[in-house]
């Protein structure tokens, strides 16, 4: 029995236990002259856990009494959170080093921020779920404060831990509150506990809220987004990429995953309540970052923009929902790594800049890259015909299908209106001054290549969004049933 | 052999307007004349050795989409030979006779610009686009080649395009024109809804089906057969410049003269009494619509013809006489007589034609002036332009020996016959007589053309008439071909079209029998002298290239009229001819105390009884200033306003309220989540679904 649950959950036994000898072998020997090596070798072992999830997982599968659940949807997730940490901690080594703030820890934190992801995912119980989390949360509040003699850095980790511990609280209250009120912790339990003949209990449903309160603030959706402008800010690069990209997809899943699979009889019941997160975080997200100098800051809003589309598709509570809600942070994550691929490169003289009108006619020194980013900018806007666009339109139409139609209308206005700050960026580079004090033009090849394959990504993709959908649409399958 | 008339004129379209630089400015010319020349020969030899059996020519399938199903085919029957020779006849002696028009123009810097080939490849474009409308298989194709022709007008009229008065002329026949096809296009439209085709042949099949047929439409139930009939009118009133649509054809004359000729006399205006009579089985079941276009049409002769009677502008004259013989030739549609209406539009095509094409001698000859009252004398400058114009009056006003029916200039035979039609088929009642008055004053001004032209003495710049000189031979030539139609036209084909009704039925490619005896008998209660009615069309609607219902005797009994009907025209025309002799040549000064004494009239007639000016007032100051509201507040203000009121006052306040929230304490972090929190519970406690 047990050697079945071990079999299942082998991928994170792995990780743990590298992340673990890693530690050991660190401290004990070489410290941080190995780091390099670590970063890549960590890298590589997240490609082929990837690769291994990705190919030879099958069917749904449940370990310990159905505390952790490997099914289609949790290892669409896993492999993106696999993928694009993978491809963080490649960009982050020659940054990190540059300013020798390669500590071995960074890689062993990441990885064990990734097997947290990928417990959360796969969790089928509340235990396992706050297990994935704080052990995600724990790693990530350490990262964030990487930067120990600097006051910014320092600051955010320690915001975010505050505000994470506050929302861990409410997260268990509302977890002890289900508990109480189904006598159970497994989704499978709290599923037939919550389809009572007159409705969902209240205490039930306050902790469904408390636990939504938890969750929405991984995913920096308004109101719980407030440590996230901070926290990307004066988090180093690096850190902010990593924040930006994996943990969403993994809180995203564990959203997916709450909300289906513990309380997918009550649709109408939180779908309202995640409908209007995700109104507010999309307002919020546009219209905030117009005021934003530093493309950090900015980042950080359009990453509370983007999870407020994303969150549309899961208000719509439909397998559309679920699929569109994977395609578009599968879309997301690659546009990301693009763009912070080359937020990592802005320099002057070897200095890390951040002020976005220090891009003024960049297109003039580096057209190559100015181009690049250019189309990440506007698939971020959603123009079509990029992929950032059939993202958006997947969401909208999934939501629209659930009866949501306001909810996509909201939507588009404010797509209109995030576009702005998107294209201000294309302005600077394209149309603003011509400034003394330019950017440096050299970008390490490793940035380079992957702000040029996302970019490209972005154009070919049209094509059939290299087949997503439908490995979205069984995940999604699989969890809506 | 009929691909190559259809697309002859497309390719020389083509070469003139894209390859004139590698053929040079010459060669575009020759090319276009040269194809249309041999697409000339070519219809020639169509029209007297095609079968009278209509054809379908496939030329290749174009729109295949649910039921609608269209395909690119020449449908070669007698109304599309008929069609087939007049218009490549005329636009190939149009080609011929702008070589020497367009010579030299004063609106191009000479050697600098090269519009010659410009104007040749529009000739070519409009010609074919002319034959795509009247080769047409089906509704769509011919409404391609409906607005190609438009086109293609709109292009020729605004060819002067320094001059502010062409352009305006040419967006106003565009816009007039938008008006019919508007109706023309519902009527296709309908047409496709009740009959799910728009094939001629599905469609006249369906013809006795849709006479029975009811559609609601607007505000009430009309009959489907008298909708569509009405629909289809009023595009082609627009294209014929029928009264108040008619408005643009005066316009018109700012494009250059040859252009005047062709499109907007022989051919393009006359597409309208194609429709009709192409649509003749639809027609047939609609009697009420058929009133209207006899009522229409008779009213346009008359309205045209009076203000004719005034105009000093040699072209506008010729351009409200075309309007008004338009009106004829809707008139004969209407009373049911469509091979009469052919007929006229035939011979029509040759004398007018030739008409404009000898005052654009006149016009070249006197450098471009255009006013009659500055001509005079003219006779003895320029000989062959006005014997060439005298035969074109003759036969405008139609001048023959009366009683024989044929023997005469081409406009005697169709005009007489037109008139007969309108005796019998208005019971010889309001169209009979709008005809008769508009033959009169259709005497009297081209007469009155003629006389100011080429009588009396020299009046105007004398240095323009000392320096009145001939056209040069390529402009006689075509003058002297399209003579020898008006002259003959109308006696050689007299029998063809308006002869024994059974010669009428085999000449369009039908079959005759023998009529019931109750017909007979109708017959010959009606019309007393008419009892012999021996033959009637046994094909159903569609199978000849008209249909004439076996009900429909007007042609039979046009035949039989009274003595004093056929001698009406041509007392008509005498009066007309005095009165301009005593007007003009005996008593010059009598036209001007005439004009003093009825003042009002006189005005009346001269602002074309003001239609102009009440269309300015009714629709175009109106649209003008709805445009400006929507334009000025509703686009700048209300749009604009509110956008840019959004984007630069609205959001940017919100983007400020954003800025202070994030205040960078961690309470007031803590405080939002804690407020959002208690915000949702509070919500979920009330309006969620928990018991």
């Amino acid at each position: 029995m047990i050697e079945a649950d071990l079999t299942i959950i082998m991928p994170e036994i792995l990780l743990a236990v590298f992340a673990m000898g890693a530690l050991l072998l660190g401290v004990y020997t070489t410290k941080d002259k190995m780091a390099p090596v670590l970063v890549w070798v960590t890298s590589a072992l997240f490609l082929a856990l990837a690769f291994w999830i990705g190919t030879t997982g099958s069917g749904s599968n449940a370990a310990f009494s159905g505390m952790f659940i490997d099914d289609a949807f949790s290892r669409f997730a896993k492999v993106a959170i696999l993928l694009s940490a993978a491809a963080i901690l490649v960009m982050s080594e020659g940054y990190m080093a540059r300013r020798d703030l390669l500590r071995f820890e960074f890689p062993i934190l990441i990885a064990l921020a990734v097997i947290g992801m990928m417990m959360m995912v796969s969790a089928g119980d509340l235990m396992a779920l706050y297990m994935g989390l704080e052990l995600q949360s724990l790693a990530l509040y350490v990262v964030a404060s990487l930067r120990r003699d600097s006051a910014k850095s320092t600051e955010a980790g320690l915001k975010y831990f505050v505000l994470g511990a506050l929302s861990s609280g409410l997260l268990l209250y509302g977890a002890s509150l289900v508990y109480g009120y189904s006598g159970t912790t497994l989704f499978s339990g709290i599923i037939e506990a919550a389809n009572n003949e007159d409705g969902i209990s209240i205490g039930l449903l306050i902790g469904l809220v408390l636990v939504i309160s938890g969750l929405a603030f991984k995913v920096s959706a308004v109101p719980f987004h407030m440590w996230t402008p901070d926290v990307y800010e004066g988090s180093p690069t690096p850190v902010t990429a990593f924040f930006a990209t994996a943990p969403k997809v993994a809180a995203m899943g564990l959203f997916a995953r709450v909300l289906h699979d513990a309380f997918g009889g009550v649709v109408s019941d939180w779908s309202q309540v995640i409908a209007f997160i995700s109104l507010l975080s999309m307002f919020l997200g546009a219209v905030a970052a117009m005021g934003q100098r530093d493309i950090k800051r900015l980042m950080a809003y359009s990453s509370i923009a983007h999870m407020g589309y994303a969150l549309m598709g899961l208000a719509a509570g439909t397998v559309l929902g679920v699929q569109a809600m994977l395609i578009y942070m599968a879309i997301y994550v690659t546009m990301n790594i693009g763009t912070f691929a080359f937020i990592l490169s802005m320099e002057r003289d070897g200095q890390p800049v951040t002020d976005i009108e220090s891009l003024g006619m960049y297109s003039k020194r580096a057209p190559g890259k100015a181009l690049a980013v250019l189309v990440l900018m506007f698939s971020l806007a959603g123009v079509p015909p990029l992929v950032g666009f059939f993202g958006k339109l997947y969401v909208l139409r999934a939501a629209y299908d659930a009866g949501l139609a306001w909810l996509a209308v909201a939507g588009v206005i404010a797509s209109v209106i995030g576009a702005f700050y998107y294209l201000r960026i294309v302005y600077f580079m394209y149309f603003g001054e011509d400034r003394e004090d330019a950017l440096d033009t050299g970008t390490p090849p490793v940035l380079y290549g992957f702000l040029m394959a996302s970019a490209i990504i972005m154009v070919v993709g049209v094509v059939n969004l290299f087949g997503i959908e439908g490995a979205a649409q069984a995940a999604a399958a699989v969890l809506v049933e | 052999m009929e691909s190559i008339i259809l697309f002859a004129p497309l390719l020389g379209a083509l070469i003139a307007g894209f390859g004139w630089k590698i053929t040079g400015i010459r060669g575009a010319q020759w090319i276009t004349t040269g194809l249309l020349f041999l697409a000339c020969a070519f219809s020639w030899i169509v029209f007297f050795t095609h079968s009278p059996e209509t054809q379908h020519i496939q030329v290749l399938r174009w729109i295949e989409s649910g039921t609608l199903s269209t395909d690119w085919s020449i449908r070669l029957d007698r109304l599309t030979s008929i069609m087939l020779i007049v218009v490549t006849t005329v636009s190939a002696l149009v080609h011929l006779y702008s070589f020497g028009y367009m010579a030299h123009d004063e609106n191009f810097k000479e050697g600098e610009e090269s519009y010659k080939p410009r104007f040749f490849a529009y000739l070519s474009f409009f010609t074919f686009s002319m034959l795509m409308l009247v080769t047409s298989d089906n509704l769509v194709q011919m409404f391609f080649g409906w607005e190609g022709v438009g086109v293609a007008s709109y292009l020729l009229i605004g060819f002067y395009y320094r001059k502010p008065s062409a352009n305006a002329a040419a967006i106003k026949a565009f816009v007039v024109n938008r008006v019919g096809d508007f109706g023309f296009a519902l009527g296709i439209f309908a047409i496709f809804f009740l009959v799910d085709s728009v094939k001629f042949d599905d469609i006249f099949a369906a013809a006795p089906t849709l006479a029975e047929t009811q559609l609601t439409f607007l505000w009430t139930t009309w009959n489907a057969a008298e909708l569509i009939a009405f629909l289809l009118f009023v595009g082609a009133m627009g294209k014929s410049a029928q009264l108040f649509l008619h408005t643009w054809l005066p316009d018109a004359m700012e494009g250059p003269t040859p252009v005047s000729a062709l499109i907007h006399a022989a051919t393009m205006v006359t597409a309208g009494v194609f429709l009709v009579c192409r649509m003749s089985p639809v027609m047939e079941f609609a009697p009420s619509a058929m009133a209207f276009v006899t009522f229409l049409g008779a009213t346009t002769a008359f309205f045209a013809a009076t203000v004719g009677l005034v105009q000093t502008d040699i072209k506008r004259v010729i351009a409200y006489s075309t309007c008004s013989q338009l009106g004829y030739m809707f008139v004969a549609a209407g009373v049911g007589a469509y091979s009469v209406a052919m007929f006229h539009l035939f011979t029509h095509a040759f004398f007018k034609a030739m008409l404009f094409l000898g005052a654009g001698s006149v016009i070249h000859g006197m450098h471009h002036e255009q006013d009659m009252r500055n001509y005079g004398g003219l006779r003895h400058k320029m000989p062959k332009t006005y014997w060439a114009m005298m035969i074109g009056t003759l036969a405008i006003t139609g001048v023959g020996i009366p009683l024989t029916g044929w023997i005469g200039f081409a406009g005697f035979a169709s005009k007489d016959a037109v008139i007969e039609s309108a005796f019998v088929g208005s019971q010889g009642g309001y169209a009979f007589w709008m005809l008769v008055i508009a033959a009169l004053m259709t005497s009297f001004y081209s007469w009155r053309l003629m006389f100011l032209t080429f009588f009396g003495k020299p009046r105007g710049d004398k240095h323009t008439h000392e320096h009145a000189h001939e056209s040069p031979t390529v402009m006689l030539v075509p003058l002297g071909v399209l003579a020898v139609g008006a002259v003959f036209a109308g006696a050689i084909w007299y029998s063809s079209f308006f002869g024994k009704t059974n010669e009428v039925i085999k000449f369009f490619g039908g079959h005759y029998e023998e009529p019931s005896d109750a017909l007979k008998a109708a017959v010959a209660e009606r019309s007393p002298k008419a009892s012999e009615l021996k033959y009637v069309m046994e094909d159903p609607p569609g199978d000849a290239a008209i249909y004439i219902r076996p009900e429909n005797t007007v042609l039979h009994e046009a035949h039989y009229v009274p003595t004093w009907v056929k001698l009406s025209p041509f007392v008509a025309m005498l009066i007309g001819l005095f009165t301009a002799i005593w007007f003009y040549i005996l008593n010059p000064s009598l036209p001007k105390r005439l004009a003093e004494n009825q003042r009002p009239l006189y005005l009346f007639l001269l602002n074309k009884w003001y239609f102009d000016e009440v269309y300015d007032f009714l629709f175009v100051r109106p649209a003008k200033g709805l445009g400006r509201l929507l334009w000025k507040r509703g686009d700048g203000n209300v749009i604009d306003g509110s956008i840019n009121g959004l984007a630069m006052g609205i959001i940017p306040f919100f983007t400020r309220l954003a800025g202070r929230a994030q205040s960078g304490y961690i309470f007031t972090y803590a405080f939002a989540m804690v407020i959002g929190i208690a915000i949702f519970i509070t919500w979920m406690t009330l309006f969620g679904g928990a018991h």
